[in-house]
């Protein structure tokens, strides 16, 4: 079991846990994952390492509550556990590996959108500890989805908030905002990355490619094992089949066939919706137990 | 010359269920079954066992009522009995040498087998002897027939064993791939509950070359041998076009999902989805497996296999039960093409028939499409059984291991010794995808040689 030691709410639905998992926390790395399920009933769900401890050993991850394992997650407290938590997995981001000299030399841009600024953070944190002074977009439809600001502040160099309905920051969405930085701020990068929503994602690396700035996503598939034996999260990636939980999750920005991946993600959207309506109305939209019924026993 | 008959859930009623098919003997019949043996002095049988059980000396234990002894001679060589008198291809090892097979029925032996391992769980028929502990430490990778074989053997000659598992159960393909209505998961437990009682303990969740490597086990938590045993874990697709359309499984996907997850309770999260009708691409028991899961689910179930009924790969037993429960084979058949609808799910799946030719490499005859036969299969799902390959993840981290063409780690036959000192390997991971027997073969070997090899360096 796998101790919730801290757990916080960073807006109305999106929640930041340290979990106690020192075998992970002492492996992971920026653009890695990890695999939880909720309890002994639960589905493997992926999410994306937000932050590690080595000393406490625990491994930081944020979520938004979108279906029902999330929702019901969210109710866990401290002291409460996962039943399982596996990982690091996949590979870890490209800069990582790449000759510190080279990496300084290149300009950074960080486009996160909304839970996806959590993804983000670990990547900007590593390279601020690196000496890497990098800019970080982060966005969200209003102000309550915007995460992590202070500390997104703290590790980057300029930090520019955006929300879709203007509710906070710049008014737009975050490929306004780039646009902006570019055509009339004078601002130039030679690397992008980009975490957030699949349709976030397709249009923001559209923009960069415009732009000339190479891309590189991580993509949010659907996962079982996470570990390369079901090809659940397959996606074509310039051409290529490729499997989102080895290969990646990061692939080239550019190459990524999104309307592919944004059809297998709503592969189990009626499943979902209807267990998410199990949850919140118990039995009551079955027939045999519904309005009608009970309406007919208290007449 | 006929076996004696075993009782079976009746075909109508087991489709609406994931129970176990075959009911096992009961002592009558077990009885009456294990008198057929001839005691031939010659043992063919013997041979034909990959791990060499004493098959004569145990059916005459059975005769004799002498049901500890029975359970006594067979883990002399088998650690998972109630395992392989269920899942083993009897027709084409012990049973195939059978005396009486050249006459008529060999003897049943797998399900005698099988009477001996649920005996000894029933009765909870303690087969460990006490061990001391030598002092030594011994990482195996993987809980899979092979891992656990190789751990039960270390452990009885007192090592101290730690298995790491990369999913949350262990069993392995036990318990991700093999359904329930083949293998009970609860079968598979007490075998890993009978580990632990002799000591051994089990990590789940730690993927070796991601959570910790071999490195690190051996030079930081001080491991002195590690057994690679991680199995044949991915899967194979067949690069024909829609292959990537919602609906389209590999048949790890589809098991793992519906056995490991359970997706097929209604209590349980994971969602799965077989749709109307579901057509299932191989002939292995993995696809014999898959379609019958689908048909479980409630889903009208097709096998499309590209060769002849008698190449078929699957159990003969599995092949007659898939048949029985009404799945549909589309036999000398290959698929060329999966056809989506406009919202990119899978409609249907084009085929065309097979000719066989002349005999291949593998001394098979090689099928041969037959011109303009092409024809269409409308379902909703598609079920990729091809086969798997070894999962790349240890080798990958693990400097100085040597990969045959196929990925496959390679070994000294003998030993299961791979080209990084102090790691060994088998089962699947060195094999390609094989059966349970040889993983547990394999391992057994592995664990001789382990104990050698760490009593060698103490010197």
């Amino acid at each position: 079991m796998y101790k919730i030691l801290k757990k916080k709410m960073l807006g109305s639905q999106i929640v930041l846990m340290d979990i106690e998992a020192p075998r992970v926390a002492k492996a992971s790395l920026p653009g890695q994952f990890v695999i939880v399920i909720m309890d002994e009933k639960g589905e493997r769900i992926p999410l994306t390492v937000c932050d590690y401890d080595i000393k406490k050993g625990t491994v930081t991850i944020v979520f938004q509550t979108v279906g029902d394992t999330t929702r019901r997650m969210a109710g866990f407290r401290e002291g409460d556990s996962f039943f399982a938590f596996t990982g690091p997995l996949g590979h870890p981001s490209d800069f990582v590996k790449e000759p510190l000299e080279e990496v300084k030399k290149k300009k950074f841009i960080f486009i996160g959108g909304g839970v996806g600024v959590a993804p983000v953070y670990p990547q900007v944190k590593w390279l601020k500890e690196h000496e890497v002074d990098v800019d970080v977009i982060m966005g969200a439809r209003n102000k309550d989805l915007i995460i992590l600001e202070d500390e997104m502040k703290k590790a980057a160099k300029d930090v520019y908030v955006c929300t879709d309905d203007g509710s906070y920051g710049f008014h737009g969405l975050v490929t306004d905002c780039l646009t902006d930085l570019v055509k009339n701020k004078g601002k130039s990068y030679d690397h992008a990355v980009i975490i957030g929503p699949m349709i976030m994602m397709k249009f923001a690396a559209k923009l960069t490619k415009e732009l000339g700035i190479p891309t590189v996503v991580s993509l949010n598939t659907i996962m079982v094992d996470g570990t390369g034996m079901c090809g659940a999260c397959r996606v074509n990636v310039g051409g290529a089949v490729k499997f989102a939980c080895v290969d990646g999750p990061e692939f080239d920005g550019h190459a990524v066939d999104y309307d592919g991946a944004m059809r297998r993600m709503a592969m189990y959207k009626t499943e979902e919706g209807r267990k998410a309506l199990r949850t919140t109305e118990g039995t009551t939209h079955k027939p045999e137990k519904g309005c009608g019924v009970q309406g007919a026993q208290i007449g | 010359m006929k076996r004696t008959p075993i009782g079976e859930q009746a075909p109508e009623k087991r489709i609406t269920n994931f129970d176990e098919v075959c009911l096992g003997y009961t002592k009558e019949q077990m009885i009456e079954e294990a008198n057929r043996c001839l005691q031939c002095k010659t043992r063919p049988c013997v041979d034909g066992c990959p791990v060499a059980i004493k098959i004569p000396e145990f059916i005459q234990y059975l005769r004799d009522n002498d049901f500890e002894a029975a359970c006594k001679k067979i883990a002399e060589d088998s650690a998972l009995p109630a395992v392989c008198g269920r899942v083993c291809p009897q027709e084409t090892q012990c049973e195939e040498r059978c005396v009486l097979a050249k006459k008529g029925d060999a003897v049943a032996i797998g399900k005698l087998e099988r009477y001996v391992g649920d005996w000894t769980r029933e009765h909870k028929f303690n087969l460990n002897d006490p061990v001391t502990p030598n002092g030594h430490k011994v990482a195996v990778i993987g809980s899979g027939p092979a891992g656990l074989t190789c751990a039960g053997d270390l452990a009885k000659l007192g090592y101290e064993i730690t298995v790491f598992e990369a999913l949350h159960k262990t069993g392995g393909v036990l318990v991700y791939g093999i359904p329930e209505f083949r293998l009970p998961n609860s079968v598979v437990e007490y075998e890993i509950d009978n580990l632990k009682k002799l000591g051994v303990k089990f990590e789940t969740n730690v993927i070796v070359g991601r959570t910790v490597t071999i490195d690190q086990l051996m030079d930081e938590e001080g491991y002195e041998a590690v057994f690679v045993g991680s199995g044949a874990g991915l899967p194979m697709f067949m690069n024909i076009p829609g292959e990537d359309l919602n609906g389209v499984y590999s048949a790890n996907e589809f098991l793992t999902r519906n056995n490991l997850m359970q997706a097929y309770d209604d209590n349980f999260d994971t969602p799965i989805r077989p749709g109307k009708s579901a057509a299932i691409v191989g002939g292995g028991n993995v696809a014999m497996d898959a379609a019958r899961s689908a048909k479980r689910l409630g889903a009208k179930s097709y096998i499309v296999y590209r060769r002849s009924e008698k190449e078929l790969p699957a159990r003969a037993e599995e092949v007659h039960h898939a048949m029985e429960e009404g799945i549909e084979f589309h036999l000398l058949t290959n698929p060329v093409e999966i056809l989506g609808d406009e919202k990119g799910w899978v409609r249907a799946i084009r085929c065309i028939r097979m000719e066989l030719g002349e005999p291949d490499e593998s001394g098979r005859r090689r099928p041969v499409p037959v011109k303009g036969s092409e024809y269409e299969i409308p379902v909703e799902t598609v079920v990729i059984a091809i086969g798997t390959s070894p999962n790349p993840l240890i080798s990958q981290t693990t400097p100085g291991l040597e990969l045959n063409k196929w990925k496959a780690i390679v070994i000294d036959e003998e030993t299961g010794k791979t080209t990084r000192e102090g790691v060994y390997a088998g089962g699947d991971a060195v094999s390609g995808s094989a059966t349970v027997i040889l993983a547990m073969g394999a391992a057994r070997k592995s664990a001789k040689a382990i104990d050698e090899y760490i009593k060698s360096k103490k010197k």
